[in-house]
């Protein structure tokens, strides 16, 4: 791992560039700390709210990560499905393709008018906002077997079962990664809006709380928190994507 | 059980027109019958239709085996790209047909053939890691794993070097010796050192070549050989060989 000094390095570098052309934005122009507040005041804003933060953060990335893991789990069973079961893919493709031109995030209003502010409004529209890319991207790999193992497969005489666990899965997997990357942009977007639609608790709801307030910087210290969690779920994917390739499932 | 003969007739079809006009020909069981002809013919159609695989071509007539068993059962294919899973091994591999079948591997055996085709140290080896002369061996020894005695070769060594190439085919004629094996290429020279029997294909038929009388493999540069090759480029189409250059 000799670059991995190196990458963080250069995160931190480009990260304080950043910080320093808000803070002068700020300085500059005189803009009121409850418009844009400076980078010192949100880390102010975080150390002072922290258990505040940390308590709505922990609730919003427990709904992230089971609604991720709905929403994965139930993506996966959707491309496996549908590879396995041609009766499956006449009845279910055209609704898939339909499905997805509908913008899932319209729909967090209603989702929230059937299931309450609480927790199942929230996992069930991550879930959604996130099957859909790993369905359609693990679908469409799973799919395109290569010719040449498509043959491989076929003068074995392997059952359709069996081509799929041993040919399709594996090749499938940059496929799966490329949806994972999707779902993990969206999944985060899903909290956001669920939250603001109806909730009770979690940083969106306090983003909301402290806009009310006027209180600008723990608005932003949230936002902070939020992008760090994303930043978590990129960091996993990215692991997971360069594991893949090491294991050249290419 | 011995490797069947193998009886080809009728016309072959394309989507638009016919491809190869009819046709009749009898490949000997246990020998290597090479169909060579220029790319585009339809060579690979005909290979395709050998082994029941799907294919844009259409055979208006037969492929049976002389000995009247079905064919699809007891056909193995090796092509030109080596068609190996990335994300497996070299030993993985070998054994993924009979994976694919749902039999239980035999890692032991499979290492043996690895062994015979010069790749006993690369077993655990993933194709990226391979030289493409090591892909094939890889392939071969795939093949040989299937244990079939019908061997279908879509020219497997015409993206190699000539080097490589020329030691690929001395450890095919030696490890496919036995069986019926059909290679098709479109390279004279891999025709004349390989073959016991040999057609060229044309859009008009197919018709037989007469081939030195040394056994395959032979020597490329033996000179009846060298006469031969001269032979069935005129034959391929081209005017003056000698003057092609």
């Amino acid at each position: 791992m000799p670059f991995a000094g190196h990458r963080v390095w250069r995160g931190a570098v480009s990260f304080a560039l950043a910080m320093a052309i808000w803070q002068l934005v700020v300085t500059l122009s005189g803009v009121p700390r409850f418009i844009l507040p400076g980078p010192w005041l949100v880390l102010q804003a975080l150390g002072a709210n922290a258990a505040l933060l940390w308590q709505n953060a922990h609730w919003s990335a427990g709904n992230l990560a089971l609604g991720l893991g709905v929403g994965i789990f139930l993506g996966v069973e959707t491309a496996l499905l549908l590879t396995l079961s041609r009766r499956a893919r006449w009845l279910l493709r055209p609704m898939l393709v339909v499905a997805q031109a509908v913008p899932v995030f319209a729909l967090a209003p209603v989702i929230t008018l059937w299931l309450g502010y609480g927790m199942p409004s929230k996992i069930v529209t991550i879930a959604l906002v996130t099957y859909f890319p790993i369905a359609s991207a693990l679908f469409d790999r799973l799919m395109a077997l290569p010719p040449g193992l498509s043959d491989l497969s076929r003068l074995a005489g392997a059952s359709r079962w069996r081509e799929t666990l041993l040919l399709r899965l594996p090749h499938a997997v940059p496929g799966l990664i490329s949806g994972l990357r999707l779902a993990v942009v969206y999944g985060p977007l899903a909290v956001l809006i669920g939250e603001w639609v109806g909730s009770s608790r979690g940083l969106g709801h306090l983003m909301l709380m402290a806009n009310g307030r006027g209180q600008t910087a723990l608005m932003f210290a949230a936002l902070v928190v939020l992008a760090a969690l994303s930043l978590v779920l990129w960091v996993v994917v990215e692991a997971l994507a360069r594991w893949a390739a090491r294991r050249s499932y290419i | 059980m011995t490797a069947p003969a193998i009886h080809l007739a009728g016309v072959l079809q394309g989507a638009k027109a016919t491809l190869i006009e009819p046709f009749d020909i009898t490949l000997p069981g246990g020998q290597w019958s090479v169909l060579l002809g220029p790319s585009g013919v339809g060579k690979t159609s005909l290979l395709r239709l050998l082994a029941g695989l799907p294919c844009a071509a259409q055979l208006q007539g037969q492929i049976i085996a002389e000995d009247g068993t079905p064919l699809a059962p007891r056909v193995t294919m090796m092509a030109q790209d080596d068609q190996l899973l990335p994300w497996a091994d070299a030993l993985k591999n070998v054994t993924i047909a009979a994976r694919l079948r749902g039999e239980r591997p035999d890692p032991y055996r499979a290492g043996m053939l690895l062994t015979e085709v010069g790749l006993g140290a690369e077993k655990d080896r993933k194709p990226a890691e391979l030289s493409a002369g090591q892909r094939q061996r890889v392939a071969l020894a795939r093949t040989l794993y299937e244990g079939r005695d019908i061997v279908l070769l879509d020219e497997p060594f015409s993206a190699l070097d000539v080097v490589t190439r020329h030691q690929m085919q001395g450890l095919a004629a030696r490890l496919l010796a036995g069986r019926t094996v059909i290679l098709i290429t479109h390279d004279p020279a891999e025709a004349l050192r390989l073959a016991d029997h040999a057609w060229i294909v044309a859009r008009g038929g197919i018709s037989p070549c007469a081939l030195p009388s040394a056994p395959p493999p032979r020597r490329i540069d033996a000179p009846d050989t060298l006469a031969a090759q001269a032979d069935l480029l005129r034959r391929m189409g081209l005017a003056s060989p000698d003057k092609a250059a």
